[in-house]
């Protein structure tokens, strides 16, 4: 028999064992919520599908009766348009500084050491500063994903600026590239690719910054939701949004490999 | 005319001296190639040329003028590896030089100056045999083909100089012979002089009007950083020769 690192399953098996863990997730939840509901019809801990089901319908598509709104979709736009406008300022911030701190030496002297200790506050300790200094609204919860993530963006971009090859770097100014087009035409378009995979390595920590500042401090979003419904015990509600939450984190970070892929075809793809 | 000189010239870094005492005069449209031992100097010498190492003790001129202390169009290069940009394509690798000269804040060309360096690129894509390449990025190239582009990138800027640390090191020797044809051709045709670096004897004679060793005069077994090498033979070879 060959050896076990060399055999490989193919492709369709490879499709079904990769759902494999998934079916056995669901089927050992089904198979323990029902042994609980025979013993108490009225435990909330590992509600039933059914009452799963129940629960998704009222949120995503009947309007609430106090508010008038169909939640699901108010908190997940509202949580979006925060995760995105961070992810974006961080985004912005993160080429310009990265970029500049890798190819400038002198801004790098300036700057490096700083970003390093920035990137090194941890995001949550800060957020009742920002509470305190620009307030309970948006801003606060938008800072606080920029505060986490953009320093890490900032670092990682200025590292790979760094990381590419002097050779190439020589061979541009030989071909009579000042700074300014040495850094439109050699290094910026190489460094897209590389954002796009900072910004993947981010999205869990972005996640991470958004719900804790919505856990604290809000009127909406998901965070805020299953903060709310956890006073009731509502395993019905909070079990839907963490899955919600992850499919949505997962379609994100599988269009940012698409788009790698589509945008960039020069660059090896990276997981 | 380009016309390099160089006088009592050291190189040393933080005591450590590479090259010591080298003096040499080289014309116009000479092709010198450089051969020696590793870590005696050779790419120090090809790096002062370059303009990112600068000589510690005498002169060292090209047409009178001290080396300049950063790379520029007048000099270019072709190193071993990793001269090629992977985001462009053939051809906005070729066309990257004439857009930078031309176009200051953009680096882009467009309308009709484009299709006029398009036209020159196409030209050049020809004469070193990467026609049908144009489209394709470096890493979908032969290490052979992505020498070929990287000469011609450097040449397509008409550089008085062109130097190569070493540009068919990692080839196999059938291709190194095409590629010992088409240096002298694109040498023939711009009328540059050359200077290469070289592990290989026999290329070197092959292919240089002047073949420099450097090696060190002086060994010093207590303490080998105390001497550095310099040019022990300096061989004029046969006038210009024309490409085989």
């Amino acid at each position: 028999m060959r050896r076990l690192i060399n055999q490989q399953p193919g492709r369709g098996a490879a499709l079904l064992l990769s759902l494999l863990p998934f079916i056995l997730g669901v089927c050992a939840y089904v198979y323990y919520s029902h042994a609980r509901q025979i013993e108490n019809p009225e435990d909330k801990l590992l509600p039933s599908p059914t009452t799963i089901a129940a629960t998704v319908h009222q949120y995503a598509f009947e309007e609430d009766e106090r508010t008038g709104e169909r939640l699901l979709w108010v908190d997940t736009q509202a949580s979006l348009q925060r995760l995105l406008t961070a992810l974006a300022l961080s985004a912005a911030a993160g080429l310009m500084l990265g970029l500049a701190i890798g190819v400038l030496p002198y801004l790098r002297a300036t700057l490096a050491p700083f970003v390093a200790a920035l990137s090194l506050i941890p995001p949550l300790a800060m957020l009742p500063i920002l509470f305190i200094v620009v307030g309970l609204g948006e801003a606060a919860k938008i800072t606080l994903i920029v505060i986490g993530v953009a320093p890490l963006i900032v670092r990682d971009l200025a590292m790979r600026t760094a990381e590419l090859p002097n050779e190439q770097i020589i061979k541009a100014q030989t071909l009579g590239a000042s700074t300014w087009q040495l850094v439109i035409r050699v290094v910026l378009p190489q460094m897209w690719p590389r954002l796009i995979d900072a910004l993947r390595l981010s999205l869990g920590s972005a996640w991470l910054f958004l719900i804790a500042a919505e856990a604290i401090a809000s009127t909406e979003g998901l965070g805020y939701r299953i903060f709310l419904v956890r006073r009731y015990l509502a395993m019905d509600v909070i079990l839907p949004y963490v899955a919600w939450i992850t499919l949505l984190a997962f379609t994100m970070d599988w269009l940012l490999r698409v788009l790698r892929a589509k945008a960039f075809p020069w660059a090896t793809p990276a997981g | 005319m380009t016309q390099v000189t160089v006088e009592h010239m050291w190189k040393d870094f933080a005591g450590q001296v590479v090259l010591e005492n080298v003096n040499l005069h080289v014309n116009d449209h000479e092709f010198v190639t450089i051969i020696g031992a590793s870590g005696c100097g050779k790419t120090t010498f090809l790096k002062m040329l370059l303009g990112i190492e600068a000589p510690s003790r005498g002169s060292f001129l090209i047409d009178g003028e001290p080396l300049p202390t950063e790379p520029g169009p007048d000099r270019g290069i072709v190193f071993q590896r990793y001269s090629l940009f992977p985001h462009l394509n053939v051809l906005d690798n070729l066309l990257l030089g004439l857009e930078l000269r031309q176009s200051r804040w953009l680096g882009r060309l467009f309308g009709g100056r484009r299709r006029r360096a398009v036209d020159k690129a196409h030209e050049l894509l020809e004469a070193v045999g990467l026609k049908g390449a144009a489209d394709k990025y470096p890493a979908q190239l032969s290490g052979g083909m992505q020498q070929r582009l990287s000469i011609a990138q450097s040449v397509i800027c008409e550089p008085k100089i062109l130097l190569l640390d070493e540009p068919f090191g990692a080839l196999d020797p059938g291709i190194t012979k095409d590629m010992h044809t088409l240096i002298l051709k694109l040498w023939n045709m711009n009328k540059m002089t050359i200077f290469m670096v070289t592990h290989d004897l026999q290329e070197s004679f092959a292919l240089g009007t002047r073949v420099l060793v450097f090696d060190k005069v002086r060994v010093d077994p207590q303490s080998p950083e105390a001497f550095g090498a310099t040019i022990t033979f300096n061989i004029p070879l046969k006038g210009h020769r024309a490409p085989r």
